[in-house]
């Protein structure tokens, strides 16, 4: 009875992250912007240690332009623009990664426990989120920033309020067409407990695009922080952002004459965004269902 | 049809509901406007006497039914900072606001469309890589950054363009050709992100398409090239551009905020961010119907849409 | 088959699973699709109960009802003389497992994302048929008995083909020693050459391990091949239950005789053979037709059949395990021998 199997001999059988990982590897724009990214997480992190100024405390004369003392010169009243801005991406990631977390967990758990239980809690789940979506998001965002006292780790709770829906919709979608697939009803016919369904069966079959929603969750609420701190309504001075960096700018003799204050800040934003969305997109094509045998 | 366009609209009505209700009580947790009044010449009783006057000492909910009653009688209030009628402020404020993003918008899909078509149909190619970087760098680069560094290029150093406002004070300003060369920057700097991403959304859409197998059969039928493209292809490309139009109609009102500051175009994201900073609540709850009325009508208008585009979506 | 060891595994009694269509602006019920309706069976232990029928008959569903997928609306069903409770998950332990089931799609029912060894030892390890360290050699154990290498056991599923994954969804059934196992289709998906492997396999496992199968199909010379008994299915009721054999030599329901005639056969000198071809569609299942749902195709219907709902009963002249849910079974049986001679 039992016949010989012809399995593929020699390949080394490969798990679905690894088959991901190394398709990723292979989108050059993805690697170098992953490695980009990378060296200005640690620069970031290791912020303390690279500089020798305090971000907020007077060291030199005001505005003076970039000099060996100063690589990136000092701004209006006297702080180093590089430490600043340094310490000011270091919050700037922080905010997005932080904001991108809780909108993520918050939006799986809603998402699953929406799409595989169906009926009324889906509803009053949905109906939640459509309400939340609908909210014309600038508004909810400058209003909640006007009342909670505008702070850092307030903008993070409002950013990741705003931008679960999302998630949570996607989550949903993709449970909604995996609780009929066979090996899901396998399972229940086996008696596995819900938990392990939801979270050993389902979830890692869905991981792939939440990460690619993420990549651009991250983005988006680095950009809005940015934004709002630039408004006056995030992170407050003195506490170096890249947002209230540049709101200096404002005026035109800075922006004229003193570049040094404005142009670093909003070329690292840039650079931090750009490199987010290339890790974005190389992602999304990693993932791709049509390639992965 | 008319039952699903029915449908969609008793459910939008709840929904709008919610919304303003929202809105109303995180508002009301900001604090009250008159808190913003106090100086050393004011007295408490004063204040109090205000505070009953304005309704400001009932629980929230009360408030937000006089308020929605009031609404529907045609009464959006009178902002406590100017003592205006919201319903004026807001329809002076809404011409340049509509003004900008439409231009914006319409720039944005007139930009978008042709060259997300493009990209797709010849991947790879350099026309591709440029539009893709392109797209990338727009969605990429904060608004208020682009601004400033366009401010600098045509302000500063080339003097061609005005820096703010929508028209130039002093005598000689406010005919078509003023307002159009205030409107060059910031129409730009919003276009550019628009276009940015509509190009990448189109674009993948398109791809998705593109590949589909019944457009492989009907090339193999022999179905020239162009035909294919443009017949067969783009019907199928009109349901994404019809969700991204819809999920972008909302923008109309709110998404200028940030560009209207930077720029001082009287609009209504300048209205919005005076009467956040005030407290005013009328004024707060008139911007924020309005958005919300954008956001439930442009669902509304993409379902139906989509409706009329895809027969089979009523079945689902 | 023994015909000594004849103990009831399985009692289903009047089985019926509705579902209702909701229409309108406000949704509510305007009608119900009638899936099952009054289904009686019995599966002896040890056998194999084939259940034949068109898409729509209701076959498949009453699999889902049996292993727990869906609740049915009325009926019961007695495993080993003790009421199934029918809800999942039904917690740790026996209650959880004597019911399993194989499934038609290969391609999805096993998870993309697991190896082999961990799908198979999962739901062992919750139940605790195995203590984690002897989990690897049941799994290896159960690979070799459905015809896999060991090896399997750290592979993916996409990288077996579709016979292959029917063999690990057959571990994956006995690793829970289940005491009914449903087949739902199995072979349906597979090449006929494959189905040949396949539905061997199902047949010596049954042998070696004295295994109960209902085996759900549409193919009448799949389910012919493994089954002992058959049970013929239209529009969500049993219209014939019979041995194998004698299904197919004496069918005494005109839908059941259809079928057999149906079926293609080889020999091109019966091409021209007097056949049954049935008139019209499967009629819809929101409202069936009174009285005999099949009368309306049905080449001898009389003016009683569309009145009176024919009852699943043996006939007079035919061995009383062969049982049939016609009005005019014995006539037309009759008038078949005169045929035949």
């Amino acid at each position: 009875m039992a016949q010989p199997m012809v399995l593929t001999a020699g390949r080394e059988s490969r798990g679905y992250f690894g088959t991901v990982a190394r398709r990723f590897m292979r989108h050059r724009l993805g690697m170098v912007s992953l490695c980009f990214l990378t060296v200005l997480v640690l620069l970031a992190l290791f912020a303390p240690l690279l500089t020798p100024y305090e971000p907020n405390k007077l060291v030199g004369k005001f505005s003076e332009p970039p000099s060996l003392q100063h690589l990136l010169g000092t701004d209006q009243v006297g702080r180093d623009v590089l430490t600043r801005l340094l310490y000011a991406t270091r919050i700037s990631l922080l905010v997005g990664f932080a904001a991108t977390g809780i909108a993520t967990a918050v939006g799986v758990v809603l998402g699953l426990v929406s799409g595989y239980f169906g009926g009324w809690v889906d509803m009053i789940i949905m109906r939640f989120t459509d309400m939340v979506m609908s909210f014309p998001y600038i508004l909810l965002v400058l209003v909640a920033a006007a009342i909670f006292k505008p702070g850092l780790w307030n903008i993070i709770l409002i950013l990741g309020f705003v931008d679960w829906p999302g998630v949570a919709r996607l989550v949903r979608g993709n449970v909604l067409s995996l609780r009929e697939t066979a090996f899901v009803k396998a399972d229940i016919v086996a008696g596995m407990p819900t938990r392990h369904t939801l979270f050993s069966e389902i979830l890692p079959n869905t991981i792939a695009p939440i990460l690619v929603y993420a990549t651009s969750v991250v983005a988006i609420s680095i950009l809005d922080e940015a934004a709002l701190s630039f408004l006056g309504m995030g992170v407050q001075p003195p506490t170096a952002s890249l947002g209230n960096m540049l709101n200096g700018a404002q005026s035109l003799t800075v922006l004229t004459s003193k570049p040094w204050l404005w142009a670093p800040p909003g070329v690292m934003i840039v650079l931090l965004v750009l490199s987010i969305n290339f890790i974005g997109d190389a992602l999304r094509d990693a993932v791709d269902p049509r390639n992965i045998r | 049809m008319m039952r699903y366009i029915l449908k969609r609209v008793l459910i939008a009505i709840p929904v709008l509901i919610g919304i303003t209700m929202l809105d109303y009580l995180i508002m009301s947790l900001a604090g009250s406007p008159l808190s913003m009044m106090t100086g050393p010449r004011v007295s408490q009783a004063a204040l109090e006497a205000r505070a009953v006057q304005l309704g400001l000492n009932q629980p929230w909910i009360l408030q937000y039914f006089t308020w929605l009653g009031q609404l529907l009688q045609g009464n959006w209030g009178y902002s406590i900072r100017t003592y205006q009628p919201v319903l004026t402020m807001i329809s002076a404020n809404l011409g340049p606001t509509l003004l900008l993003m439409g231009t914006s918008m319409a720039l944005g899909f007139v930009i978008a469309i042709p060259v997300g078509v493009y990209s797709a149909t010849h991947q790879y190619a350099k026309g591709d890589y440029a539009a893709v970087t392109l797209s990338f760098l727009g969605t990429s680069i904060p608004s208020f950054f682009l601004a400033l560094i366009l401010v600098y290029v045509f302000t500063v150093r080339l003097g061609w363009l005005p820096s703010g406002g929508m028209v130039t004070l002093g005598g000689g300003g406010g005919n078509a050709l003023d307002v159009a060369r205030h409107m060059v920057m910031p129409t730009l700097v919003l276009t550019a992100s628009l276009a940015g991403s509509n190009i990448r959304y189109i674009r993948s859409s398109m791809l998705e398409i593109l590949r589909q197998d019944y457009l492989r059969t009907a090339k193999a039928k022999g179905i020239g090239r162009y035909l294919i493209i443009n017949k067969h292809a783009m019907r199928n490309a009109l349901l994404p551009i019809i969700t991204v139009a819809g999920m972008e109609l909302p923008m109309l009102i709110g998404g200028a905020v940030i560009v209207e500051q930077v720029f001082s175009w009287p609009g209504l994201g300048q209205l919005t961010m005076s009467a956040i900073m005030s407290r005013d609540y009328p004024v707060i709850m008139g911007v924020s119907l309005l958005s919300a009325v954008m956001v439930v009508v442009g669902n509304l208008v993409t379902d139906i849409l989509y409706a009329v585009v895809d027969p089979t979506i009523q079945l689902k | 088959m023994n015909d000594t060891s004849r103990t009831i595994l399985l009692q289903a009694s009047g089985l019926c699973k509705d579902y209702p269509v909701r229409q309108g602006i406000i949704p509510h019920t305007v009608g119900s699709i009638k899936a099952v309706e009054d289904v009686n069976f019995a599966l002896y232990k040890g056998e194999t109960l084939g259940l034949v029928g068109e898409s729509g008959s209701g076959k498949s569903t009453v699999g889902r009802l049996l292993v727990g997928l869906e609740a049915p609306t009325a009926g019961q069903v007695l495993l080993n003389g003790q009421p199934l409770g029918l809800q999942r998950p039904r917690g740790r332990g026996n209650q959880g497992t004597r019911l399993q089931m194989v499934f038609q799609d290969t391609f999805s029912s096993l998870n993309p994302r697991k190896r082999v060894g961990d799908i198979l030892t999962a739901p062992m390890r919750y139940h605790r048929l195995v203590t984690p360290k002897t989990a690897w050699r049941e799994a290896c154990r159960l690979l070799e008995m459905v015809g896999l290498p060991a090896a399997a056991y750290e592979r993916y599923p996409h990288e077996f083909s579709g016979g292959q994954r029917q063999r690990i969804g057959l571990a994956r059934a006995l690793s829970l020693k289940p005491e009914l196992i449903v087949c739902d289709e199995p072979v349906s998906a597979l090449d006929v050459s494959i189905q040949a492997q396949i539905l061997n396999l199902i047949r010596d496992l049954q042998q070696e391990m004295g295994l109960t199968y209902l085996f759900i199909g549409h193919g009448l010379a799949a389910v012919h091949y493994v089954s002992h008994r058959i049970a013929v299915m239209y529009l969500g009721r049993i219209v014939e239950i019979a041995p194998a054999q004698a299904l197919f030599t004496m069918p005494a329901h005109p839908y059941t005789k259809a079928l057999c005639d149906a079926a293609p056969v080889a020999d091109p000198a019966l091409r021209e053979r007097e056949r049954t071809v049935l008139a019209g569609e499967i009629p819809s299942s929101i409202q069936p037709p009174t009285g005999c749902q099949f009368h309306p195709r049905c080449p001898h219907a009389q003016a009683l059949c569309a009145r009176v709902q024919p009852q699943l009963l043996p006939c007079a002249s035919l061995p009383p395990d062969h049982l049939t849910a016609c009005h005019f079974a014995e006539a037309l049986l009759g008038k078949g021998r005169e045929d035949a001679v």
